[in-house]
């Protein structure tokens, strides 16, 4: 079971806290699709992605990455067990959307690069640590049911 | 994944506008780095410091990121051009070539902390392309 300091959960929240879903969600997802146009293979109806300024005006996409930032608040939620909670998403994503597990960490990746982008120098060293940690742990659990 | 024109002109446009704050991107890099990677503060056990705001973690930032500089004016060559660099890599400090991609995450991660408006999904993009070249480059001699 994934152990966690005090000061790591708190700095998970504090990140959770300053997260606008439909923002960060909707830009991050864009840069997934703009920095790893393969990634685009797994979004075949969601209209034009054709290029950047297309895929930041795709209402599907913003809606979308909304989707995902609710992933990551059960996760959230539910830290002290994200495996299990994650079981059935796990199951979706290697089942039903066959989605290839590396995207995972480039998801994390834009992610992570968005949310420096908000939160600047208040995203310190110790706090990137801390919620590269827990995507790590996401990461790994969305893998589980892979075989 | 190699270097388009537009790829070359983006981001010699977006090294204009970091260029004055090179340094402290470099500092702040590396500092990211050895916190949110502790294996790799193994490469640097020599050092009395290893935290962000040590006079080691400074200096080199400054000669990692100035190389980064550098190399952004060879990126019509950057096997040539980085050639020295990569015997230094491959042969004295041999370092895993992993870690290159490790670096390069803390860049961009810094880029995005002090330049959030400029550094689009487009500069996003090409710089991860160059700095993926970059480290193909330095790994070049490793075997």
């Amino acid at each position: 079971m994934v152990q966690w300091k005090a000061e790591e959960r708190a700095a998970i929240q504090a990140v959770f806290a300053k997260l606008d879903y439909e923002s960060v969600g909707r830009e991050t997802l864009t840069r997934l699709l703009v920095v790893y146009p393969w990634t685009r293979r797994y979004f075949g109806g969601f209209g034009n992605l054709f290029n950047s300024e297309a895929i930041m005006a795709n209402p599907k996409v913003a809606a979308h990455g909304i989707v995902v930032l609710r992933g990551l608040e059960m996760a959230l939620k539910n830290m002290d067990d994200i495996k299990n909670t994650y079981a059935s998403l796990s199951e979706l994503h290697s089942e039903k959307l066959q989605v290839d597990p590396g995207n995972f960490q480039l998801l994390g990746d834009c992610l992570t690069v968005v949310i420096a982008t908000r939160m600047r120098t208040e995203f310190t060293p110790d706090i990137q640590a801390a919620w590269q940690k827990f995507l790590a742990v996401v990461v790994s659990a969305l893998r589980k049911q892979y075989n | 994944m190699s270097l388009t024109a537009k790829d070359k002109a983006v981001v010699k446009a977006f090294w204009g506008k970091i260029s004055s704050k090179a340094d402290a991107i470099g500092q702040e890099a590396l500092g990211r780095m050895l916190t949110v990677y502790p294996q790799t503060k193994i490469y640097f056990a020599h050092w009395p410091d290893q935290s962000l705001g040590s006079a080691q973690v400074k200096k080199h930032g400054e000669t990692v990121m100035g190389a980064i500089t550098d190399a952004v004016g060879k990126m019509d060559d950057l096997i040539g051009g980085l050639s020295s660099l990569s015997d230094l890599h491959a042969t004295k400090l041999r370092i895993d070539p992993g870690n290159f991609y490790i670096l390069t995450h803390n860049i961009l991660v810094t880029l995005a902390v002090n330049f959030p408006a400029d550094f689009t999904a487009e500069v996003h993009v090409a710089v991860d392309k160059f700095l993926a070249a970059l480290s193909a480059a330095l790994a070049d001699k490793y075997r």
